[in-house]
This record gives C-alpha cells, structure tokens and sequence, in this order.
C-alpha cells in the first residue's frame, strides 16, 4: 500500500504490433463474413502479457482484502475463505463442465448441488433449497415473486403489502419494489428489536411478507421471533428471513422453527465463498414445505439412484438466471460444509459470537455501545458523543483505522444509530488480532480527544487521500475514452 | 473449522465477556430451540475434501467429452496468466469496494471493464456488471419501462429462451406483458410487423440478439432503426457471445439505447452455469436509469486522481425501495477475469480468435451438409453456432451420440417444438478439425442406423439403437 505513484491506465500503454500469440493467426474476418457486418475497428490496446502481468499485480497491491488484514465489516461476514476450496471448485471434471450437459453425464455435479441442497435444508430448518439464485437480493426478489405467484394461486389478490423493519437490509424494499409491492416500515423499540405490538398493528388481510433479519442488523436476537411469526400467519402472511446474518446461529438455531416460510443464504457469507471484490456470490433460498411447487427452475432432485435437474415444476416462478446456479461456488460451499460437519458448523457461529461479544466490551471502555447487551455475531458502536467532544465522527475513525492497517467497519448502518459503526470480527479472527484492533481503534479514540486534527486528516499512508466524491458525481467520468473522441459520459 | 481458537482462548474470552459458556452466549427462547438431529454431510480433513471431490469430479464424464455445447456458454482458450492474478487474494477476498483509499487497485480494474465493454459495443457508459447475460436483460427491460412508463414490451423469439424466460420471471412481478416476434425463414428475428406494432406506442422496448440463439447475425436494419427512434422505443441489443464482439458490428451502429450481454467468453469457465458475468452498457441518457455500481474517476484532498464508486444515489442502500435495482453483490471477481483477458488478448487477440470461431465452424458447417440426412437449417451469416437438422428426433441423435462420447449439441426441440429435428452446435477455436471429423463420422452412423432402424418391425421413435 506504500507506492503512492500514479497508475496508469491499462489503455494508455501497449503499442500496435505487441500482440501476445495466444491462437493461430487466421484469415481475414471477410473471408467469413460480409463486410457490412464487420466491425470498422477495435480500438483496444495491444500489450505484451509481461506488462499485463505488472498492471494487475500492481492493481492487487492497491488492494485491501481479507489476506491482506482483518476486515471487521459488520453484516457482510468476511471470514477466512479456505483455498482448498478454490482448488476444489477448479478440478477439470467440474470447471470444464458444460451446462448443457446431459444428466447422466454429469451426476457427480449434480451430486453436490444435491448435497449441499440437503444439508442446507436440515441446517435452517427448512422443507427445500433453490440453489438457483445468484446472491441475497437476488433470492429475495426470488422469495416475493414465490409469495405473490402462491397467493395468486389461492385467489388472495389483495395482498400487496410487504412489512419491513427500519433495521433492515437496503435489498428488502428494493426487491418489493421490484415485484410490485408497497413497503411499509417498522419502527424498532427501545431494545433495537421489531416490537411484536407494532407488527401486530399493521397486519391485516393485505399483508404479504413480513421481511425479517434474526439477528438483526444490531446483531440482536429477535427474542419475540415466534409471537411475530405466529400472529403474521395468524392474518394470513409469509414471514421472511434475510439469511445475511445466519452466521449467528447456523447449527444453533433454525429460522425453520422459528416459523419462516421462506429464507435465503449467502454462500459469500456464511459458507466462506470470496467476496472478490463485491461477487460473484450465490444465495440460496429455502421454502417452507407450502411453498416448494413454487421454487425457480431447475431443482436438483434424486430420484431412484439418479440426480436430475428438474425443470418441470407447473407452479414455478420460472428460473431466475441464465443457468442453473453459481454452481462453482456450491463446490466451495460443500467443501465447506465437509470441513465442519453438523458439529463443526455449530461450533464456527458459537465462536463468531464470542469474538464479537469480545470485541464489544473491550470496544465499550473507550466507545458507546448503545445496545450494550449479549450480541451475537456483530455489534454496533456509536461515535455521537465522542463527535459532540472531538468533531471526530465514524467516518474519520474509519479512515484512522486504515492508516493502521484495517478494513473499516460498516458505517452509518443500520441507519438508526447515529454515527454507527457496525463490527463484525467472525470466527476466524484469532484473540491476539482482536486485540490489536481494539488497541488501534482506542489509540485513534484517544488521539482524537488530544489531536482531533490528526484523525481529521486521515488517511495519511494510503495511495490516495479522502476522495472527492461529490464530483465525481457531478461530473461522471465513468469510462477511458480514446484520444481522438471527445465528450465525456 | 478454520477457527483460531485454543481451549484457554475460549477461556479467558468468555471470562472478559462474564458469561460461563459458549451455550450462555447463544441462548434462545424456549419456543425456538433446536430440537432435531441436524443431517449435514460428515466432517472431514482436509486430505478427505480433496479425494471426495475428486470422486465426485469423475463422476462428470461429460466434461471431457468431444462436445459441440454452445447456447449460452461457450468453452475458449483462457491463458493461465488470467487466474494467477485473479487468483491473487487481494482481489478475490476483498469486499465492494467501499472504502475506496484502500481499494484503488480494485477500483481502478472496474473502470477498465466499463471501458472495455464501452469499446466493443460502441455505447458511452456501462456499469460494473450484473449476474449475468439472462438478468443484464430483464434490469434493461426494466430500465426502458421506467424511462417511458410503457407497460409492454417486445421480444424476438431468437433471444436465447432462458434468457427469456428470466425476462418473463421478473415482469410477471411487475404484471409487465411481453410480446414475441417470430423468427423468419433464414433464422432472423421477422420484422415485419416491426413498424406498425412499435406505431403503437405502446412497448417500452424491442429486443433483439446478435448473434441469435441460432448463431444468425441478426440486427435490424435502417427501416427497423427508424421505426424504432421515430416511435421513442428503445431498442435493448443482447450479446449472448461477447466473443463475436471482436469481429461483428458493435451494437451502437445498429441502433441500440441498451446493450446487454454476458461476458463468459472471456476467459471465465463454463463450470456447469455460473458464476459468469453480465453486463450492460448504455448511451448516455440513460446514465441515472443503470442499475448497479459503477467506479467513476475523481480527485483526492491533494488534486490526485483516484476512483470510487459513484452515483450511488441509485442504489438500494442508499435509496431502499426508489432505487434503479435491488442489485447489490454483483459479479466483479467475473469482471476482473474478463478485463484481464481482454488486457492480455487485445485487438490482434480478439480478432484472431473471432477469426478461429469462424473458421471452425464453417469446418463444422461443412463437414455435417456433406454427411447424407443432415442439413443447415438457417441460410443467413452466422457467427459461431449452427442449426443442424437431422430429420429425426434431435433428442434421439443426441442420446446416440452421447454413447459414442459426444456431446452433439443442444436439442432445439427442448424450446421450439418447431425445430424438434434440429441441434444447435457450436464449434470455438478449441474445436479440432479431428474433433469435427469425429463427430461427422458418428452423425453419419446415426443418421444411418436411424434409418435402417425405422425400417425394421419393432422399431419406435422412443428406441435408442446403436
């Protein structure tokens, strides 16, 4: 992270004529094809692989990720992602494989999804898994088309509206949104939990879905869960489970018995797939038993000794992607699921639970925790007082926390906290690196009550300093754009 | 486990915390609790993964198979210099890139993309990527019937069906209708009623795919383009083989608003479906409409350039239930993979690849007219897929040339009942000329024994005879 010179972009180098032979050098494209429907020219650099090579690492450098240091980002789980399962996911018999391949060519495929499906569905409590989704949102826009297609199919056509709580993930409106839906917000109590009274006074006989995150994202156990769940079935609703959190209690507990009728996953959390950089992920969903026939298309099945890809499914949303699922990442999810066992995976979410619980009242000497109670995987910390002392606010201790070599927490969320901070520390984090960062986040709450100045001014040793973000809003410049054409986008 | 965590660890943390047990820490209410026995695959050491998977991974015969496999997913050449730095763990176990003081590199890779798939398709903007090519298609949909509040839309029956089938997934949530064109003769999108149906005014949208699902170049032209502008419906351009980009017309010269597609090609495995990577690029009108992330060049404190994720006020986290799209991970580390290909292959690259594509295939277009009781089914320029008709069940050809170890292609018949005779083969520049010669020789068998077969008493339709 020391080389503070510039970067070129990779279009600014490479010379016409340093191609890399990479294949055989062909005939002409009009040999093949008319030349009206040739493209006139291909305005993209020609660089030699050594110097693409040089350009990439270098961009890694500039790169913060989890095996560069720890990375406390609450809600987004980034724990250790073991390589043996990148290594699994890239064994030929699975990375080569075509997805339209027949069934019978392809069981040991099939096979995985298979047993990552069951295990998945005993796990969380669940009748069934759809492996078909590609990330949270992406399951829980999956999740309400399921509700509004099974109540379609009992004639409830009044139910449009989809409760959710102010702690809530920014996907849950958006995907009900997205389906057509109204959004109706919960307030949360003065425990930070969803009050079961509040709910109860807006159910009715238009409730769809009530959208749940247990536990939520101030990393508190929705103690009240089963009263909520019962009185929304009670008038006739789903109840939903964002599953972003279920590192707090896989093999634990079960969203399944807590009444959710429907729920998704993210592999890219909780099972160790890489984040890279913000995908690809995968997110599967899990339905009660009422709502399997709806699941997306394909659904992986077992029948007689065989493994099929079912596609016909008459009540089906229908499918969600181009094909059937992330499927490279259900081989690292299994892989993972094989490191643990039922045992192990318990395990795992008991001790994200306890360096959280650690973190939080270290943290809670020097910092407010405004929910200052038994957390589970993460916690909120606020900076408000120490804002009203210093000036010194969570994004400043954020870019402090840079400077001394860690990924910040999430800030300013959930969005009823002032002056969040939202750590999450996972299982895999050792006590000695636990403590190291409490000693940095104190020395930068320290720091700022002597020399607010000097967290003011942070970051100081990355590449670039605090970027201007209002132009670059203001004036997109979303793309390199050849010498000879002008007009930015 | 992957945990750190000594016995004395355990100790001291629950003592600091003031609870007496891992137990205390996750208690539930009563009403909740786990009851039943969980049933997970079994836990095994690391030596025990890898021997599992292995097995497992034999179990796939059809992944070494000679195959003729396209529709969607195509299998080319990626230099092993794209997954030793993919694989570099900064970039794979970083998060979205949201501090950007500490994410230049990432960010920096992100622009690059958008620049790429800005040059191939001709458009001005585009975004950092979505799931892929099926639902880069339905969030275009979404976001030409938002700009001009439309509630129809228009799409050629050519568009790969899943991809249309994603597209119905997603308007059936929004009760948007979609409309089909039907294919013509030659295997393009027949726009005939083209002009008088966008008269109407009433579809947001018309979609088209060029290359088509058939492997047809398939574009609309000038009368198409102007009935398309002079009616305000934007036409939505969908690249499902953004391999063809290196050779074909970019899209921006036929007339298209949005540009969706999926970029597998470029050096992302086939990996039986996914993770692969879509993308949609636009003109610039439609800037505040995109959906997803997209890194945009500014300054920091001290005038130097640097990148961050910009326009965010689109986005759900920001915007929750007014945002452009509920997308929030997307398909970067896919992205990352493709601009590296891209970066390593360049124009020269590009264009001998495309030029390999194409050889191969009219090879393979060759090799099969030329066996008696096959033929092409489409006569219009092709890029690298083939409809081949057998005059038999495709279904039945294919099983038979499954037992001969050779993936055929895909069955029309299982999308358009119409072509239940015809396969759809692709051939890219890892198809060898022996390959091609030994599926040539196995289709005249099958060809051959089909029709002796038919001849005989007890033969039926449902009988795979070898």
């Amino acid at each position: 992270m020391s080389d503070h010179t510039a970067s070129p972009l990779i279009f600014e180098s490479g010379q016409d004529g340093r191609a890399n032979r990479y294949f055989e050098r062909g005939k002409g494209l009009d040999q093949f094809l008319p030349r009206e429907v040739l493209r006139a020219d291909l305005p993209i650099p020609d660089n030699s692989e050594m110097d693409v090579v040089r350009h990439f690492t270098r961009l890694s450098q500039r790169t913060f990720g989890i095996d560069v240091g720890f990375y406390p980002l609450g809600s987004c789980t980034m724990k250790y992602n073991p390589r043996v399962n990148d290594a699994m996911a890239n064994l030929p018999g699975l990375r080569d494989l075509h997805p339209y391949t027949p069934d019978a060519q392809a069981q040991g495929a099939l096979r995985i999804m298979w047993e990552l499906e069951r295990s998945l569905s005993s796990l969380f409590g669940m009748a069934a898994f759809s492996l078909n989704p590609s990330a949270g949102a992406h399951a829980e826009l999956a999740a309400l088309l399921i509700a509004k297609a099974y109540f379609k199919s009992r004639g409830e056509t009044k139910r449009d509206k989809v409760i959710v709580p102010d702690t809530a993930h920014g996907t849950n409106p958006a995907s009900a949104a997205m389906c057509g839906f109204k959004v109706i917000s919960l307030k949360s109590d003065k425990r930070g939990r969803v009050s079961v009274d509040e709910v109860k006074k807006v159910l009715g006989d238009d409730t769809a879905v009530v959208m749940m995150t247990n536990p939520n994202t101030l990393g508190l156990f929705e103690d009240h869960v089963h009263e909520i769940t019962r009185a929304v079935h009670g008038a006739g609703g789903l109840c939903y489970y964002d599953g972003a959190n279920a590192n707090a209690l896989m093999g634990n507990a079960r969203p399944g018995d807590m009444g959710f009728d429907l729920m998704h996953l993210n592999l890219h959390k909780t099972f160790t797939i890489p984040h890279g950089g913000g995908g690809a992920g995968s997110g599967p969903l899990g339905v009660a038993k009422h709502l399997v026939d709806f699941l997306p298309t394909p659904y992986v099945r077992k029948k007689n000794d065989a493994f099929v890809l079912d596609f016909d499914m008459p009540k089906s949303i229908g499918p969600m992607r181009s094909f059937w699922s992330n499927f490279a990442h259900i081989v690292r999810a299994l892989a993972y699921v094989y490191a643990n066992g039922a045992e192990g995976l318990t395990k795992v979410s008991q001790l994200a639970v306890l360096n959280a619980n650690y973190l939080r009242v270290k943290i809670r000497e020097f910092l407010e925790t405004p929910y200052d109670e038994i957390c589970r995987h993460e916690f909120v910390a606020s900076a408000q007082a120490l804002k009203k002392e210093t000036g010194v606010r969570a994004l400043d201790i954020a870019k402090a926390l840079l400077d001394r070599g860690y990924m910040a927490p999430t800030m300013y969320f959930p969005l009823i906290v002032p002056e969040c901070l939202m750590i999450e520390p996972t299982e895999t984090e050792s006590k000695e690196t636990l403590d190291a960062f409490v000693d940095a986040l104190r020395d930068i709450v320290e720091t700022a009550k002597g020399e607010p100045e000097k967290i003011l001014a942070a970051p100081i040793t990355t590449v670039v300093g605090r970027l201007d973000e209002t132009r670059a809003a203001r004036e997109p410049d979303l793309r390199w754009r050849p010498r000879s054409s002008p007009a930015k986008a | 486990m992957y945990t750190p965590h000594t016995e004395r660890d355990i100790a001291q943390m629950l003592q600091t915390v003031g609870v007496d047990s891992l137990d205390a820490l996750l208690r539930v209410p009563d009403a909740v609790k786990l009851r039943e026995k969980l049933e997970v695959v079994p836990a095994l050491p690391e030596t025990g993964i890898v021997s599992r998977f292995e097995e497992l991974a034999r179990m796939n015969p059809g992944a070494s198979c000679i195959s003729f496999l396209g529709a969607g997913s195509y299998r080319h050449y990626a230099p092993p210099a794209i997954s030793a730095l993919a694989m570099r763990g900064e970039f794979l176990t970083a998060y979205t890139p949201y501090q950007a003081e500490v994410s230049q590199g990432y960010l920096q890779a992100i622009y690059e993309w958008q620049t790429y798939i800005c040059l191939l398709t001709g458009m001005d903007i585009a975004n950092a990527s979505v799931y892929d090519g099926a639902t880069a298609l339905a969030e275009a949909a979404i976001m030409a019937l938002n700009e001009n509040g439309r509630q129809k839309i228009l799409v050629s029956r050519a568009i790969h069906p899943n991809y249309r089938a994603v597209l119905k997934t997603y308007c059936d949530g929004l009760d948007v209708t979609i409309e089909e064109l039907p294919v013509a003769e030659d295997g393009t999108t027949d726009l005939g009623e083209l002009a008088s149906l966008t008269a109407t005014k009433e579809y947001a949208c018309v979609a088209l795919q060029s290359p088509n699902f058939f492997g047809v170049i398939d574009t609309p032209g000038s009368a198409g383009q102007a009935a398309l502008k002079e009616s305000g419906t934007v036409l939505v351009a969908v690249i499902a083989e953004a391999m063809s980009l290196g050779a074909l017309q970019p899209p921006s010269q036929w007339g298209a608003g949005i540009v969706t597609g999926e970029a597998q090609s470029f050096g992302v495995p086939v990996a039986y479906g996914g993770p692969y990577v879509g993308f949609i690029a636009a003109t610039k009108e439609h800037l505040r409409r995109i959906p997803g992330r997209l890194a945009g060049k500014t300054v920091d404190s001290n005038g130097k350039e640097g990148y961050v994720l910009t326009l965010q006020a689109r986005e759900q986290h920001i915007r929750r239930e007014r945002a452009t799209s509920n997308i929030c991970t997307n398909q970067a580390h896919c992205a990352l993979i493709a601009t590296i290909y891209l970066a390593l292959v360049g124009k020269t690259g590009l264009r001998d690849v495309a030029a390999a594509n194409l050889q191969r295939t009219r090879e393979l277009a060759a090799a099969v007219e030329s066996i008696d009781g096959c033929s092409l089914k489409f006569s219009a320029p092709n890029f690298n897929e083939i409809v081949v008709c057998v005059h038999q069940p495709a279904r039945h050809a294919l099983a038979k040339l499954e037992q001969r170890g050779i993936l055929g292609g895909v069955d029309l018949g299982r999308y358009y009942p119409e072509y239940d005779n015809c396969i759809l083969m692709a051939a890219t520049e890892m198809t060898t000329s022996r390959d091609i010669q030994t599926l040539a020789k196995a289709l005249h068998e099958v060809v051959h024994v089909h029709t002796s077969t038919r001849s005989g008493p007890a033969a039926s339709d449902e009988t795979v005879n070898v």
